[in-house]
């Protein structure tokens, strides 16, 4: 919202410096995004008059004689094709500062600081200037526009800083306004808060009128009363279309809107002082000469005023003459009733419509204006109502039209004003807030703010202003009571009565603070990495169409299609992740994410998707399988539990042969494996690169409380087998049936393998300590039994031999 | 026959003669065995006093005992001198260059966010806070309705939601977990509830994910005043010693009054700085006192109970904290930049 001091000045006398009512402001809630000194960036630049002007010979230039009064008389070589003899100009002296323009002399190209120059061998000390070089336009100041000289008024005092004259004086206060202020999205709105701030009154705009014409009448209706609970409509005749005057330009200006014609101005300007977006429309558009308010039919079309055609469906408001759309309801009118330069009856109209029909009008067709912005944060009717009496006030100003007693005022059932009072407790504000403030102080507050106030004792009765709608109950009154008392003067306090509560993690909470602990003590760094991705992430580790990791919850409205798919497996993310350090030269590293998948229930989705969490592990440089197996151990021992392993060749983008299934007491936990190098070789990856996914939620379903058992009194035993069997066996395979023999059998530790003509073809050599824990009886002279009867067993169930 | 003595005299020029070339302490063990061990010569000499007259037998016993202190002597003194060449050669060849690398199994470290986090939640445990996750997908009543943000509210659009389904969406704010918490938890209350949350925002200080820290404390006669008082001790804890709060208004639908929270700036105490823009302040969170309709909407009666809540971006923190300057390289994972966080 964007509010010049010089219009705030005209509704309260303000009498603060620009700086500190932005400290007001932002005290009382209106941060000032911006304060913006207007020509800012034009300084040196003063009223120098033309007393001698030659033609250079063979050139566009004349050599001037310019008189800048207390600054002295320059020659200055000028271009422009309208400088001569007894004009004044803008005269930027050597060291000033003014936009630098593109050949067309319109463009801004930055700032550019004037020095003394010689133009085609002629001394030039300073530069005449243009509207454009000095930051006015033609509605800034009449001649702005023009890409010559700008011509001052000749009454202007050779010398002067020429800011003042242009109106490049003013501060504009770009203002964070808070959705629930609507009423503040308005040169009055804001002024209303700057009374209260400055505790000056309030001087209320002029909103008198007095019908003089008569016209034939409209017929206006509203068919959809949801979408429009108040439309008001007024006829204007004898309409003479013309420029605007110069304030109303000026004003237009200095909040970024350009002139058209004096009615269009006037709906702008009534958007912009009293924060109601009006329209204007053309009375011979409109067949007729009627207006229904409704929704669009299926296949309906309109083009708006700056000439872009909608197709439109019953989710869009339009308002209608008896054949067609003429509006698109509060985002733009319609090109076909659009003022035109001899218009002579207009149709005004100031209406209430619902924010969320303008809004998804306004986003479904990628139609944004003033005005939609306006009525998507939403305006009162008290707002119309007294717009549409400004407005009226101002043809009359203008004298542009004839007001004629045709007026049509749709109140529909949804239509809702009327003052609101409510009852409000000085304690308990003061409770609400935990400061003192006293009751006086209260009411001088909110009668300041416009409330009505009665008091009994503790007790208030306190009538809201029309315009504030969102006040609410008692907190809202004591957040304006605080707003304005100061929030520095609330004093910390801490919960003096508040229940004692133990507070602190869930046990779930603390497993995963230990686990990640003990990943990082591992060496692993913890990564982030997006819920969503792109399905061709998954196209990228070649996952099959009709794999689970498919069937996944898609967002509706992504960013963009990387971001669409929420995710089921967190692999690709991981990999991306790796692929990313590898492309930056990172030679290894190991990572860990722990986060959550999005398993829908059914497709499309429902009900609540189940989500999931999954530890995923990445390692990839000077690595292999099994220090990510280790990592995946640490984490079994992290729960007191043990993961084993089988070979698993069918993860679509793992190594066959370099990738194993985890179970935990024989549930599938997830995988861990090496990456295809065929996918390595597409993702131009340099080095190998690991991975292993572990289903956190059933992991910690097999946590275990770890128990203590007495240290036996016996040592422990150890004797190392090295066995012969066939190649397929796996180490785990032969591991399982050492300890199934014999239940002194704890460990069975593989420490060499060899393959070679010593053991034959086909076959290969494990060599094993098998640890031997005894209970509470020594088992020394029993040990070679249980290695026979461990042989013997190894021999019946995997042909193992002794080697 | 050689009178013991004389043998006497002769083993202690063996002794002599034996330790002259002795360079090892091992050697001279063997040496000293040799003599003095079983069968040896000096402990021979013993054996022999029964050749020896009675009446010489004190003068003789005498001389062997001398012999046996001397050679005990002999062979101790030498054995100390070896024994202390032998380490100091050892020493010599042990000796390592200090300053090599050291061997350790390479330590990782957490993610910033999850460094913040912790902070926080230790913070706010310590005051009595428990901690809540909510689901990251939500439906609309949740998100939005029962915080007061009915389908037609402008502040829908102060957070772009990703949708799923019409009812189903990603939750823009951990503010959704309150009504779950406040659904089945009667006062007093008072939940931490940390998470992902998602926002259609993208660009150097917008993530369309990140994580927020939501705070919930409702009882009878919670003021306005305590939320401050809380909120200058968290600021103490995370930002440091004299780090101080300002409370400015604001609007959020769930929340009334609803309050911008800012710190002043740890980098530049308040004088203006950089970070702080020149104004002496960093907004941090946003806050307020819980809407009489959120109550209501949860069973929780308004005029008995009041409260307060208060919503901070985890990112923002750590961006603040550790003077990270685009929101990016949290969710990159480059190992050049996970490894400088420490616990």
């Amino acid at each position: 919202m964007k509010a010049p001091l010089s219009w705030l000045k005209d509704y309260v006398d303000i009498d603060v410096s620009a700086e500190e009512l932005q400290k007001k402001l932002f005290s009382c809630g209106f941060e000032v995004e911006e304060l913006i000194k207007t020509g800012k960036d034009i300084s040196g630049v003063v009223v120098g008059e033309v007393t001698e002007c030659e033609p250079v010979e063979g050139t566009h230039l004349h050599v001037c004689k310019v008189d800048c009064g207390k600054h002295g008389i320059f020659q200055i070589c000028c271009g422009a094709d309208n400088v001569k003899k007894g004009i004044k100009a803008p005269c930027a002296l050597v060291g000033a500062t003014v936009y630098a323009t593109a050949k067309d002399h319109t463009t801004v190209e930055g700032v550019t600081t004037i020095k003394k120059g010689k133009l085609r061998g002629i001394e030039s000390d300073g530069m005449l200037c243009s509207g454009v070089e000095i930051g006015v336009n033609g509605d800034l100041f009449e001649g702005g526009d023009y890409c010559g000289l700008l011509i001052l008024p000749s009454d202007a005092e050779n010398g002067a800083d020429v800011k003042q004259i242009v109106g490049l004086d003013d501060y504009i206060f770009d203002i964070a306004v808070t959705a629930n202020r609507p009423d503040c999205q308005s040169i009055l709105g804001i002024a209303r808060e700057v009374a209260a701030a400055l505790g000056k009154p309030l001087k209320e705009p002029d909103y008198s009128y007095s019908p003089k014409g008569v016209c034939a009448p409209v017929n206006i209706s509203v068919e959809d009363a949801d979408l429009c609970p108040r439309y008001i409509g007024h006829c204007v005749t004898d309409v003479k279309i013309a420029p605007s005057p110069a304030f109303i330009k000026k004003r237009l200006a200095l909040c970024g809107l350009r002139s058209i014609n004096n009615i269009v101005d006037i709906t702008n300007f009534v958007l912009l002082e009293m924060g109601q977006p009006m329209h204007a429309f053309d009375l011979r558009a409109l067949s007729d000469r009627t207006i229904v308010v409704r929704r669009a039919k299926n296949g309906e079309y309109i083009t708006t005023l700056d000439e872009n055609e909608f197709k439109l469906t019953p989710e869009n408001l339009v308002i209608c003459d008896s054949k067609k759309p003429v509006a698109l309801a509060g985002v733009m009118g319609g090109l076909n009733s659009e003022i035109e330069n001899d218009t002579t009856e207009v149709l005004f109209e100031a209406a209430k419509f619902a924010r969320d029909s303008v809004r998804k009008t306004s986003r479904a067709l990628g139609q944004h204006s003033d005005s939609s912005a306006i009525f998507e944060k939403g305006v009162y009717e008290y707002t119309t109502e007294r717009a549409m009496a400004r407005a009226l006030h101002l043809i009359e100003q203008l004298g542009c039209g004839t007001v004629t007693d045709m007026h049509v005022d749709v109140k529909t059932e949804f239509s809702h004003t009327g003052e609101k009072t409510m009852k409000a407790s000085v304690k308990k504000i003061n409770a609400l807030l935990g400061v003192d403030v006293p009751a006086a102080k209260t009411i001088e507050i909110l009668r300041r703010l416009n409330f009505g106030v009665k008091q009994s004792g503790d007790s208030l009765s306190v009538t809201v202003p029309p315009y504030r709608e969102d006040i609410d109950g008692e907190p809202d009154i004591a957040e304006e009571v605080i707003r304005f008392y100061g929030y520095d003067n609330i004093v910390g306090t801490f919960l003096p009565t508040a229940a004692i509560t133990n507070g602190g993690y869930t046990e779930a909470q603390k497993a995963v603070n230990k686990l990640k602990r003990v990943l990082v003590g591992n060496g692993l760094y913890e990564i982030s990495t997006y819920s969503f991705y792109s399905e061709k992430d998954l196209d990228m580790l070649k996952f099959p169409q009709d794999s689970d990791e498919r069937k996944t919850i898609k967002i509706l409205n992504p960013i963009g299609e990387d971001l669409s798919v929420m995710r089921r497996t967190l692999a690709p993310s991981m990999i991306n992740t790796i692929v990313r350090n590898q492309r930056r030269l990172n030679p290894d590293g190991k990572l860990f994410e722990l986060a959550k998948i999005y398993i829908p229930h059914e497709l499309p989705i429902k009900n609540f998707p189940e989500e999931r969490n999954i530890l995923c592990l990445g390692a990839w440089g000077a690595t292999d399988f099994f220090e990510l197996k280790g990592v995946c151990e640490s984490v079994a021992d992290c729960f007191n539990t043990k993961f084993s392993y089988s070979p698993k060749n069918d993860i679509p983008f793992l190594h066959p042969g370099v990738a194993a299934a985890i179970y935990c007491d024989g549930e599938y936990l997830g995988y861990l494996g090496m990456l295809a190098p065929t996918i390595a070789a597409e993702l131009s990856l340099e080095r190998k690169a690991f991975v292993a996914e572990i289903d956190y939620d059933k992991l910690t379903a097999h946590a275990k409380a770890f128990e203590y058992v007495p240290v036996p009194k016996f040592p422990e035993e150890k004797r190392d087998l090295a066995l012969v069997c066939d190649k397929n066996i796996t180490c785990g395979e032969i591991e399982a049936e050492i300890l199934s023999a014999c239940k002194y059998a704890t460990e069975a530790k593989l420490f060499d393998v060899y393959e070679g003509e010593q053991v034959g073809e086909g076959k290969k050599s494990m060599a094993f300590t098998v640890t031997f824990t005894p209970k509470d009886e020594d088992i020394g002279e029993r040990i070679d039994g249980f290695v026979k009867k461990i042989l013997n067993n190894l021999k019946y169930k995997l042909n193992v031999e002794l080697r | 026959m050689q009178s013991v003595k004389e043998k006497i005299k002769e083993i202690k020029q063996h002794i002599e003669e034996a330790l002259e070339n002795v360079k090892l302490s091992k050697k001279l063990y063997e040496i000293k065995m040799k003599f003095m061990g079983k069968g040896g010569e000096v402990s021979d000499l013993s054996k022999s006093m029964r050749d020896v007259p009675p009446e010489e037998r004190p003068e003789v016993g005498k001389l062997i005992n001398e012999l046996k202190v001397w050679s005990d002597g002999k062979f101790s003194e030498l054995d100390e001198r070896l024994k202390a060449e032998e380490l100091k050669k050892r020493y010599a060849e042990e000796t390592v260059d200090v300053t090599m690398p050291a061997k350790r199994a390479a330590y990782g470290a957490l993610h910033p966010n999850t460094l913040i986090r912790n902070e926080l939640v230790d913070v706010f445990s310590g005051m009595g806070f428990e901690i809540f996750e909510g689901p990251e997908i939500e439906n609309d009543y949740y998100n939005f309705t029962a915080l007061n943000t009915p389908a037609d509210h402008p502040a829908r659009d102060m957070q772009d939601t990703f949708y799923i389904s019409p009812e189903l969406l990603l939750r823009t704010q951990t503010s959704a977990g309150q009504i779950r918490v406040m659904e089945k938890k009667k006062p007093p209350i008072k939940i931490l509830s940390p998470g992902k949350v998602y926002r259609s925002d993208d660009d150097a200080t917008h993530s369309p994910m990140f994580s927020q820290m939501e705070g919930l404390v409702v009882d009878e006669g919670i003021a306005l005043s305590d939320l401050k008082g809380m909120l200058d001790e968290f600021a103490r804890k995370i930002f440091g010693e004299g780090v101080k709060t300002r409370l400015r208004p604001s609007y959020f639908p769930f929340t009334e009054p609803s309050v911008e929270v800012d710190v002043s700036c740890f980098a530049c105490g308040g004088a203006g700085c950089r970070l702080c823009k020149g104004t002496g302040w960093i907004e941090v969170l946003g806050a307020g006192m819980v809407n009489r309709r959120v109550l209501e909407g949860c069973g929780i009666d308004p005029d008995k109970y009041t409260g307060f809540a208060f919503g901070m971006g985890i990112e923002r923190i750590a961006m603040l904290k550790y003077g990270i300057n685009n929101m990016k390289l949290l969710f990159e994972g480059d190992v050049r930049f996970l490894k400088q966080f420490k616990d």
